[in-house]
């Protein structure tokens, strides 16, 4: 992929944002309001002399100073990927361990509605710039620009009331039918069955975004010269369109598209919320509603890492197919 | 806005739009500015009103800003629980229009005193967003060299922050209040608006009239006031209407999170209370729809008029 300085400087540029990152999230925590131990002795309703709290700070590492004795403990922790433990939402776990029990189900909300809201935008994008001003464009471009333009978790409200309350197609919460015990068959269609109505929700909400990228990065490839060669010497215009056309404008869709996956958490939560779906972004709502502090900073780093991770990813994937980008 | 192109040597007229209201008038540099923006801003009108979209745009937020200034006005004070005989979760009638929620409260009242909140914050927030961001591009591109590598490298990290996470944990740090929204969204949607208006600030550096002032003498001061700023104008106020339609958006999902200002009701803290009510599962559909139609249509309104102001901007997507 690329050229090994193209490769060795985005890495080293994500791996610099990764640490800006932690050193951000370390002080962001530092800052808050409220004393862990008095936090946690309150919630267990306990009463402690003087003594004890210092023995309690002591275990947290709180007796040191903030920088650097306190920093270089985060740090060596972070490395080790120790998170601490959670303090509400479930108390006394590691914090690794519930962040990724969330994880699954959240990837594959956001991975199915992704690879949808993609396919689907990237073939109105096609149409409409295919043909520029048409029917389908105008048409097309109004109901992008509507779904677009609305509350993600708004939508699913309204998708809830018709389908779930009203008609009673699909459940109205959670991830699977609690007690029912399915397996094999009956448990996939009723995985399915609760996904169904959270992945249309973000499927529409992020289908207009891909459509307006393909269609307009296609409407710049249409005026580039090698389009008007292609036709001068009569190719049909199918081929123009699919072997000239489509795959030169599909790249800056496709750097959206991993970039976009990147952000799966910040997309999800409203959604999850909305649909009492049990994955990341409902965790990251319980724990703003609990202050769960460390399960937040963890939530909020690994949501870092992520977009870092499919910003580097992208960046890799357009400087191979686009060598022209590794210059700037 | 940009001005006309000057000769090497040419003669003193060409510094004006050469229109024959202009001409009597070449006094003071001030004159002719102010003479020369006039005429920019008109010559912009005229390409606007020819945009279909950017009009609708634009009556729709004439509508929504006088519902917001009614209310600022009026002060539909039906809010109050114990002012209210409504009954309780009706659908619209004659009587509500838009029904009630779950108080007895007209649904309509509710929805005019949002706009005001979810304007005032949408506004602010862009305009904070705004300032950070300018201020950023232009430094980092004017300056260039190791400020706007640093700068760059800063606003890739602002970039690449998950902003509703970051917003989350800040308004949980910074604590409910009006101000603390308006802050999270402003310091959390700077850098794009920062990477845009940079971008915009490397091609002025290269025009031939900076060259210019920069041989009669002006300060690196007068340079970004006088020629870096006004020209970079139509690329942040652009910008900025985009914004601002996320900054509604941002805060219909913050507040719908329950990170809003309680005495401040927003649409999206309505939603937040509906939803907190059970409003889905009792179908009260005009409860949650008349906030979620308001926001919708106002971010599509902001998102239209951003459009066709790019296109003016920017003549390459002018024939799309």
């Amino acid at each position: 992929m690329g050229s090994r300085r193209y490769v060795l400087k985005k890495v080293a540029q994500a791996l610099l944002t990764l640490f800006f990152v932690l050193v951000f999230n370390f002080f962001l925590f530092r800052i808050l309001p409220s004393d862990p131990v008095k936090f946690l002795t309150r919630g267990a309703g306990l009463q402690i002399n003087a003594a004890e709290q210092q023995e309690l700070l002591r275990e947290f590492g709180l007796d040191k100073p903030v920088f650097p004795g306190q920093f270089i403990d985060y740090m060596g922790d972070t490395l080790r990927l120790d998170f601490g433990t959670s303090l509400t939402v479930q108390s006394g776990r590691p914090v690794l361990e519930v962040f990724t029990g969330f994880m699954w189900p959240t990837l594959l909300l956001v991975g199915v509605s992704t690879v949808t809201a993609a396919l689907l935008g990237i073939w109105m994008g096609i149409r409409a710039g295919w043909r520029r001003g048409g029917y389908f464009d105008r048409t097309s471009m109004g109901v992008s620009l509507v779904f677009y333009s609305m509350p993600e978790f708004w939508l699913g409200m309204l998708l809830l009331i018709l389908f779930s309350v009203n008609l009673g197609w699909f459940p109205v919460a959670g991830r699977e039918t609690l007690g029912a015990n399915y397996t094999g068959f009956a448990a996939l269609a009723d995985t399915l069955n609760h996904l169904f109505l959270p992945a249309l929700t973000l499927t529409l909400a992020y289908m207009g975004e891909y459509y307006l990228v393909m269609r307009s990065s296609l409407l710049d490839v249409l005026g580039e010269d090698f389009i008007q060669t292609a036709r001068a010497k009569g190719v049909r215009e199918k081929l123009v369109l699919n072997r000239h056309a489509v795959r030169n404008a599909l790249l800056p869709t496709i750097s959206l598209i991993a970039l976009s996956f990147g952000f799966v958490l910040g997309g999800a939560i409203t959604v999850e919320v909305v649909f009492s779906y049990k994955g990341l972004g409902g965790l990251t709502y319980e724990a703003i509603q609990s202050q769960d502090f460390p399960l937040l900073q963890a939530i909020f780093l690994f949501a870092s890492a992520a977009v870092i991770f499919m910003n580097l990813l992208a960046d890799l994937v357009y400087g191979h197919f686009d060598p022209r980008v590794q210059e700037a | 806005m940009q001005a006309p192109p000057l000769k090497p040597g040419g003669d003193p007229q060409i510094i004006a739009p050469r229109t024959p209201e202009s001409l009597p008038e070449l006094r003071s540099p001030r004159r002719i500015r102010w003479t020369r923006r006039r005429i920019a801003l008109k010559r912009f009108w005229r390409q606007y009103r020819r945009s279909k979209m950017g009009l609708a745009g634009l009556a729709i937020l004439i509508f929504f800003i006088g519902m917001a200034i009614f209310a600022v006005v009026a002060d539909p004070s039906g809010a109050d629980p114990s002012q209210t005989s409504g009954p309780v979760l009706s659908p619209p009638s004659r009587e509500y229009p838009l029904g009630t929620d779950d108080f007895g409260l007209s649904v309509l009242t509710l929805v005019v005193q949002g706009s005001k909140i979810s304007l005032l914050v949408g506004l602010t927030a862009s305009v904070i967003s705004m300032s950070i961001g300018a201020t950023v591009g232009i430094v980092a591109g004017y300056r260039g060299g190791a400020i706007d590598t640093f700068l760059m490298r800063v606003t890739d990290f602002g970039l690449v922050i998950p902003w509703l996470v970051l917003a989350i944990v800040l308004a949980s740090i910074i604590g409910q209040s009006l101000g603390a929204i308006i802050l999270v969204i402003g310091v959390t949607s700077w850098p794009a608006t920062a990477r845009l208006v940079r971008a915009q600030v490397l091609s002025i550096r290269e025009r031939p009239y900076i060259e210019r002032a920069r041989a009669l003498g002006a300060s690196n001061r007068h340079m970004i006031w006088h020629h870096v700023l006004p020209n970079s104008m139509p690329v942040i106020f652009a910008n900025t209407i985009l914004t601002i339609a996320i900054a509604i958006l941002s805060e219909a999902a913050l507040t719908f999170l329950g990170l809003g200002d309680p005495t401040n009701p927003s649409w999206g803290s309505m939603l937040d209370a509906a939803t907190e009510a059970g409003a889905t599962t009792l179908g009260a559909w005009w409860w949650i729809g008349a906030p979620g139609v308001c926001i919708t249509l106002v971010v599509l309104a902001f998102t239209m008029c951003g459009f066709a102001m790019d296109e003016i901007i920017n003549p390459k997507l002018r024939d799309r």
